[in-house]
Parts: structure tokens; sequence; C-alpha cells
């Protein structure tokens, strides 16, 4: 008999007695308020990440542009920054370790948590989400759901081939409960606010 | 393979003082801090720093090690205790840090007010799954080919690390990275590899500390939570060759992000656990808070996840209870930095998926046990354990520690593990923030008895309570027991008090005996004109 | 109302005072108390240490003890919890089940099925803390555990309330177990050790000069740690308080 058989068999001769219903999942309500944004801004810094406020001029990516011009590498999958290598022709993801600088569009935010998420259409490479040194996301206002639920009652978790949410960035706290940033992934995570175009 | 410097990003970083990266940041660093200044309390920091965590200038304690192995010999889990007891510094340090995890996971769930309910849904949608494993079983194995995943079903570890081999072997692969398991500490993957000449690296910071050391896993959310800050820097001085004298946390975490990265982007496989299993689309979930298991997944050109063929769910929505109660439970935070949903391959890539049983179906027909096949691997329980934090995880002798692993590990070897479910004072903490609502506390006492008719008990013990039994149901007998104060404590309570070693009387003082018990006072004051109702 | 007073055995044995102070509570509330002659243990040891089998004739003589009475009571949330939950050694007969259901810990006897609303007689002008015994909180509902998210109560804070002049302070961990633990305390003596010592240190801490307890077998253990640490804490069973102890 194969291994597969074999379990299958065994979880069939040893099912516990009784039935156990699937409960259906009442719709909780949200536990941020009207103000989408700012729940999400405060969670998101909450978690480590920041949310990028508009510039004096009223730039949308006012405050990362120092960051993006003090990278030697950035590597953009949007539009709107125009990076320096392109993420069309990485042949190996490794190719992306030196990386200093993503840009990436998140598919849509999550109030609750200050979470952003990305299918491997926004990352282009997967990889570029933690091979780099900062991510910055670009997240539409109106792209906020408001909790963990409606995130997934999103389409994207049963038709991407990879579906990530990031909540701040990479971040351990493996010796002494001490925080570190830049674990493994990303050092910094950075949300801009700005409308799909 | 690329030495580290081929990752540096700005140029000078060795002339600073031995950092590795030019980004390192100091300790009182802004990104601990919110924009008010305050420290910041997400992930998996403290809320302050450890008042135990020692200075370079204290006297090293050594780090006390596990549970002494001796074959199949019943694990004396009292006596690694005693030792961990025995280094102040490490006890410490190790129960202020769980105890602040217990604390704000307490925090963090008072603040939702459908916390109670969402612990009961979870634990409902794990009792149907389990009771209908063999659909849900077949359904994500469907989809998952459909999705170009190839799926493997594996009897026990030996066959999970069988056939992984096996795939590596098929695609020449001589390095995997991968991201924490227990599944894999289970199946003794690292030991097994190690023999047949493949390199694994563990990139999980704490596990790849406890790889390194040679030791396994103390913790199922912090592997490394009963060392210090200076066993670490021992450890990566003696490994990574990093500055025996520097323990700052956040050279020594730079160090060893700095020497896995050529891992990383060279490895020939990666691989990662699984937190939950989606019957519906055949996706493999995971939760982790360094990325690492997305690096894993991500960059190597061959994929492989191994499941416990326990972390099943239904469908998507159902991400939508447990993925809010996980972080919460383990470390009070809203949700991991990372909660990645692989389902297909990437272009030019291949992914395998390892059904593993070792034991889980088996453990489906213990008919007061198989709830515990609900767990989702928070280590909340072992948070709140006051036995645990007091003797570290290495101190069970075993892949699962802490109360979880007291009710688990009896089903992997009942020898062994025979004393495990002794180790607790069946408070009941690890029950009250299960956050499936496993009756750990229930099971433990349960566990005692089956171990108790199946002779897997010390004789000595058994003796006791035999004697204790006779005593106690013979009034008579009992009443001369204790008829003399003074000699109560020779004879009662005999679970408390009797042993040959007097054990109470090493910690304790012993109680002091009254003049008279409150039988006899009764019996002078009171008994005028019955006794027996 | 006919009251069966269960006197556990190492109440019995080593603190007879909280044996008394139960029975004359009881009795200031009017009730018929009688104290069974024959009585000796609920079984707990035998249980506890997974050896049921030798629990049962201990059980059974327990039942036969105390079988006729409207309500059994006892100054132990420990013994409760094992009557309650665990008195399963024996067949279940009707009259086994009967002494089983009718078995209230003393605290939730006078707060649930008394509903005591005053306490003329007590006075303890002292600062204490309270310890929860864990089987009386988490196995029969003294209070609501810190873990739980729901609404707080606490039955044995609500009663030292009543108590004129007495203090409540509040302890760092107030729900961690103190290490008795039954055998534990025996078997692993080590950690229930340390556990203790970190027990009475944070009562001290907290400025508690009294530790109260529904518990005495808690409270040996507390007072055997604290006397070895060299920590001046006194210990006494909440009976005694809320029968009007002095001190």
């Amino acid at each position: 008999m194969s291994a597969r058989d074999g379990i299958l068999r065994a979880i069939r001769q040893n099912r516990p007695s009784g039935t156990y219903a699937l409960p259906p999942l009442p719709d909780f309500a949200p536990l941020v308020g009207d103000d989408l944004i700012a729940s999400f801004g405060e969670r998101l810094e909450r978690m480590g990440g920041r949310l990028a406020q508009a510039g004096p001029d009223g730039d949308p990516l006012g405050a990362v542009r120092e960051r993006l011009a003090g990278a030697r590498v950035v590597a953009s999958a949007v539009p709107e920054v125009a990076g320096n290598r392109d993420l069309a022709r990485v042949a190996h993801p490794a190719d992306l370790a030196d990386v200093d600088v993503a840009v990436v569009r998140a598919v849509f935010g999550v109030a609750e948590t200050g979470s952003v998420l990305f299918t491997q259409d926004e990352l282009r490479v997967n990889a570029v989400a933690y091979l780099a040194q900062h991510l910055i996301v670009l997240l539409d206002p109106a792209d906020l759901l408001v909790n963990i639920q409606a995130a997934y009652r999103r389409p994207e978790f049963g038709r991407s081939a990879y579906a990530v949410l990031h909540t701040g960035p990479s971040a351990t706290a493996d010796i002494e409960g001490v925080l570190i940033h830049g674990a493994q992934g990303v050092r910094s995570l950075t949300v801009v606010l700005l409308a799909r175009t | 393979m690329s030495a580290p410097d081929d990752l540096r990003i700005h140029d000078g970083a060795a002339d600073r003082g031995g950092l590795i990266h030019p980004e390192i940041r100091q300790p009182d660093d802004e990104s601990e801090r919110g924009p008010d200044g305050s420290r910041l309390q997400h992930a998996e920091g403290t809320t302050q720093p450890l008042s135990a965590a020692p200075k370079a200038a204290q006297a090293r304690e050594p780090q006390p090690r596990g549970a002494r192995i001796r074959g199949n010999r019943p694990i004396d889990q009292a006596e690694a205790a005693e030792r961990f007891i025995a280094a102040p510094l490490h006890l410490k340090a190790h129960d202020e840090r769980l105890w602040d995890l217990r604390k704000k996971r307490d925090a963090v769930a008072h603040t939702i007010p459908e916390w109670e309910e969402l612990r009961e849904l979870a634990s409902q949608i794990k009792a149907h799954t389990l009771t209908n494993l063999d659909a849900y079983l077949e359904q994500f194995e469907a989809q998952a080919k459909a999705n170009g995943v190839h799926v493997h079903w594996a009897a026990d570890g030996a066959e999970h690390n069988r056939i992984v081999h096996g795939i590596l072997t098929d695609h020449g692969a001589r390095t995997l990275i991968k991201s924490k398991s227990m599944l894999t500490e289970e199946c003794g993957f690292r030991h097994y590899m190690d023999a047949h000449g493949i390199e694994i690296i563990e990139t999980d910071l704490g596990e790849r500390i406890q790889q390194l050391d040679k030791e396994e896993p103390s913790h199922v959310v912090c592997p490394a939570v009963h060392k210090t800050r200076l066993d670490v820097a021992e450890v990566f001085a003696r490994t990574l060759g990093t500055d025996p004298e520097n323990d700052d946390i956040h050279y020594l975490a730079e160090s060893q992000r700095e020497t896995t990265r050529p891992y990383i982007l060279t490895a020939d496989a990666g691989m990662t656990g699984c937190n939950f299993a989606i019957a519906e689309t055949g996706t493999v979930v995971t939760c982790t808070n360094e990325g690492n298991a997305d690096l894993s997944g991500n960059v190597p050109k061959l994929q492989i996840h191994s499941i416990g063929i326990e972390k099943l769910i239904p469908r998507v929505e159902h991400l939508g209870v447990f993925i809010r109660l996980l972080s919460r439970s383990a470390l009070g935070s809203p949700i991991t930095q990372y909660t990645s949903h692989f389902r297909a391959p990437r272009a030019g890539t291949e992914m395998h998926m390892v059904l593993v049983d070792n034991g889980r179906s088996a453990r489906l027909g213990m008919e007061a046990f198989w709830t515990s096949l609900k767990c989702i691997r928070c280590g909340a329980c072992m948070n709140t354990c006051p036995v645990y934090r007091r003797s570290g995880g290495l101190s069970y002798g075993a892949t699962y520690s802490g109360p979880i692993g007291l009710i688990i590990d009896p089903t992997f070897n009942k020898r062994k593990y025979s004393t495990l479910p002794f180790s607790s004072t069946m408070n009941g903490s690890c029950t009250n923030v299960c956050p499936v609502k496993i009756n750990i506390h229930e099971q433990i006492f349960a566990w005692r008895k089956v171990l108790a008719e199946e002779h897997e008990i010390p004789l000595v013990k058994k003796g006791m309570m035999k004697a204790a039994g006779q005593v106690l149901s013979r009034p008579a007998a009992y009443r001369a027991a204790i008829g003399a104060a003074d000699s109560a404590l020779r004879v009662l309570p005999r679970f408390a008090v009797y042993n040959p070693l007097n054990t109470w009387g090493r910690g304790r003082e012993m109680p002091e005996t009254p003049r008279q018990s409150f039988h006899a006072w009764y019996k002078q004051n009171r008994a005028k004109t019955d006794g027996a109702a | 109302m006919r009251v069966g007073l269960f006197v556990p055995c190492y109440v019995d044995a080593f603190e007879p005072e909280v044996g008394i102070a139960t029975l004359e509570l009881l009795e200031r509330f009017g009730l018929d108390v009688s104290y069974p002659f024959d009585q000796t243990c609920c079984g707990q040891p035998m249980t506890n240490t997974g050896c049921h089998a030798e629990a049962a004739a201990t059980e059974a003589l327990f039942v036969r003890n105390f079988t006729g009475f409207d309500y059994v009571v006892a100054p132990s949330g420990s013994c409760v919890h094992q009557v309650r939950e665990h008195l399963t050694a024996i067949p279940q007969t009707p009259e086994v089940t009967a002494v089983r259901e009718r078995t209230f810990e003393l605290v939730e006897f006078l707060h649930d099925i008394l509903k005591v609303e005053d306490l003329p007689w007590a006075e303890f002008p002292h600062k204490v803390s309270y310890h929860s015994n864990c089987n009386a909180l988490r196995g029969i509902g003294h209070a609501r555990p810190s873990e739980i998210n729901a609404p707080f109560f606490s039955k044995p804070l609500d009663l030292l309330a009543k108590v004129r002049g007495l203090e409540v302070v509040e302890i760092a961990r107030p729900d961690e177990c103190c290490g008795f633990g039954g055998t534990f305390s025996v078997f692993e003596p080590a950690v229930s050790a340390k556990m203790g010592y970190d027990k009475v240190t944070d009562h001290a801490r907290a400025g508690a000069r009294y530790v109260v307890s529904a518990d005495s077998s808690c409270m040996m253990h507390q007072k055997g740690c604290a006397e070895r640490l060299g920590v001046p804490l006194k210990f006494i069973h909440i009976a005694q308080v809320l029968n009007g102890a002095a001190a």
C-alpha cells in the first residue's frame, strides 16, 4: 500500500466519533474607526513600518525622494518611480542581492493590522521584496480594507501563485527580546499613499 | 558562493569598529521607537529591556544544557530543570522574557471583543477538519496538483527525509536553506541530511543559533530563548568568527544576516514548514517575522514545503480566524510581519509539498487526546507555563516542550516521555491561553492515568499511592496514622511530606504540627450527640 | 439546611484552626452543620498521580460519609475540584453523582448559595494579598482568570470587601501558580520551590503583610518557602478572616 493510501486509511479508521459541523463565520464589527488611513498608519507604525506624509509641495513621494536619491540600485515595479534595475530582465532572483531600494505597489492595505498585500504580479520577481535593503510601497487609499476578515474574502488568495501580507519590515527578537529590523529581509518598509494612475 | 563583502551597499563598513554592516543600528535607535518616542510594542520585542539581561562585565554563567538523553529511558525533566534553576541569570532572563510575552498576549487579546468567540470558532473549525481529514487532504492534493505542484505523502519522519533527499538528488542539489519548522525537527531532518552530505542552513535567527550550537530549539516560536546574548556571542564567535568580546545584539543579529545571505543567494533548494494548508486552494501558508520563509520559497529554483497533515483548514476565509489568533497568542502582536501564501511554482521552478503523518493519524484515534491535533504551534501555553518558564524548553528532552509537549510527546514514545505529564502543576493557565481551546491541563491529567495504568510510572511512585490509598480509605488506619500529632509529618499527608529523600524540606521549611488535629478538637469540643451523619 | 463539613486531610492534620473557623462561620448563618467522623480524604493525591484504581476505596468512603446532606462544604478549592471533576474511580451511581453535585467550596457556598451580604463580625485591618488556588480559580470558577477576555469578577474578593479594615494589594502576577501542585511539590522539588519563592516575593513586594487564600495546601507550601527565604509574611485562611479572626 502506498503511504498515501495507508495514511488515508488510518485516518478513516481512527476518525473520532461525533459530528463536528463547520461553523459559519460571523461578520465581526471592524475594530477601526471611520478614518481607515489613520488606523492603518497607526498600526503600521506600531509594527515598525512608516507611513510617508506628502511633502510641503504636495509631492506624494517627497518623503522617500531622499532615500531614492541616496540609493545606488533601485528596482522599481511601478510606473511612478523610475529605477535603474529592470525587474523584467532578472535571470535569477539572486541577481537582486545588490538592490538598495525596491518600489512596489500594494494590491490593498488592511487598516486593522497595517498590512499590505502583494502577489507575484506586483512584485514581478517575488524575491525583490526580501533581498532589497529597503522597501517602498505605493498604496492607493481607496484600496484600504477594514480588517483581516475582509482581506480573506478577496480573490487574490485563490488565484495567485504567491500572495503575501507584509506588516512592517523584517523583524526578530530572538536574542533577549531585543527588537531588530532587517533580520533577514528588508530593513525598512515605507508606505506611500498614492492613488493608482 | 559570494563573500559577504559583495553584499555591501556602502563603502567603509570595515572602518566601523567591528560592525559588519554600515546600517547597523544602536540599541537606542529610532527604529525601536514610535513617533512619540515610546518604545514600539510590536512583533516579538519585549515591552522593556530585561532587567535580568546579563552584562558582559558580570561573571559569565555557563549556559545550562538540556535533559540528558539516555536511549529510551524516561527523561528526567526535574533533574534538567534543577540545573536550569541553578543558573540564576539564565533563569531570570528566560522567565521575564516569556512572562512578558504572556502579558502582551493578554493585553492584545483583551482589546478584541470577540476574542473568546474567535477561540471557539478556531476550535470548531479544527474539530470539523480533523474529523473529515481524509476528504480535506484529498481535496488539498487535487488542488495542489492542479496548481502544478508535486505532492508527496510520508507515513513517518524517515519517509519524509527519504522523499526530500530524493527530490534533492534528482536536482543535484547540495545545499538547502530552510525556515523554521517543528515538523522537520520531529523528523530529525537536519541530522539525516548531515549524514547524507546535504548542507542545511536554518535561516530563522533563533533556529540558526541553535543549529550552530548543535542544540534543538527550546521553544516553538523563540528557539533560542533560553540563551543570553553572551551565549549567542560565544556561539557566533566559535562558528561564524565574530568578535567574542562583542555581545551587542544588533551586531550579533547583523552578523547572522551577513553570513547567511550568501547561502540564501546560492542555495540549490529552499524549504519551509507550514502554518496552515488550505484544502480549497492547495495553498501553504507560513507566518514569520523575519521574511526567511519567503526567501526560502522565492530565491532557489527548487522549493519544498513540509506539511503536517493536521495543518489543513477548509477554506481561505478561515484564515480570517486563525491569522487573527496566531500572532496575538504567540507574541502579542496583531499579525506576523509576513503572512505568506504559496500556491503554485514560479515560472521555471519546481514546487513540492510533502504531507507528513508521523503519528498523527494514530493520535486521531486516541479518544482523550485527538484534540491536541488542533495545535497551531503558537507557544502561548509555554509562555504562560510557570514550570516551563523556570526549567527551559530543553529540560523536556523532546521536540515539543512545555504544556503542549507534555500531551504530544508521549504519543511519539510512551516510555521515554512517560515522566513529562508529571512536570506540571495542572494549574490550567495553558488551557485558557490556547487559541484553539485544547484542554491541555485535562489531557495532562488524563495522560497520568494512562501512564499509571500501563505501568509507565516509577514503581516507587505507584507504591506510595497504593499505600496512601490504603490508609486514606480506612478511617481507623488514618486516625491511627495522625492520632499522635508529632507522627503526622511522618505519615500524613504522605503525598506531601512523605518520601525517602525529604524533597519537601530541601527547599522549604516543614509545616509546624499543631497540638491537636481538627478531628480531635471536634471530638473534644463538639461531639456531644452525634458523629457520623 | 443540613450541611456536611468536609475537612481535608492536611487541614485536619496541620491547620485545624481552618476547620474550626469554617465550622463556626457556617454556624453563624444558622446552618445545621455536621462533621462525619469517618471522613479522611477526597482521593486527590492518588488521582492526580494517575493512580485512579488506588483512589477508588477512598472515593467510596468519601461518598459514604457525605451522602444525605443538602450540601457538603469544604475550605479547599482543590479538594472540591477533585470531588466535582475527578471523583470517577468508582461507578457513578445516583448516590455518587448527588454527593459530587452538592459539594461546594466555602467561598462559593457563601457567595452563591448563602448569598452573604454582611459579615458584621469580620474586621481585619491589614494589607493582604489574595492567593488564588489554581483549581479554585480555573477549575471551579472562583474568579475571572487573567487569561480570559471576559468581565472581571471575583467571589473571594467580593467577600473580603465586606471585611472592615482589610486592604487588598495587587501583585505583579496575580494568577501565577505558586508551585504546590500536590505531588508535584515532592516529585519536582526544585521548580516547585522556585515558584514558591517567586510567589512569596511577589506578595512581599506588593506590600502585603498577610497572604489570604481559600486553600491551605498552597499556603503550607508558600509558608515553607517564605520561612526559608526569610520573607516576613503571615498566612491566614479566608475562613478565618471571614469568621472574624483578629490576626
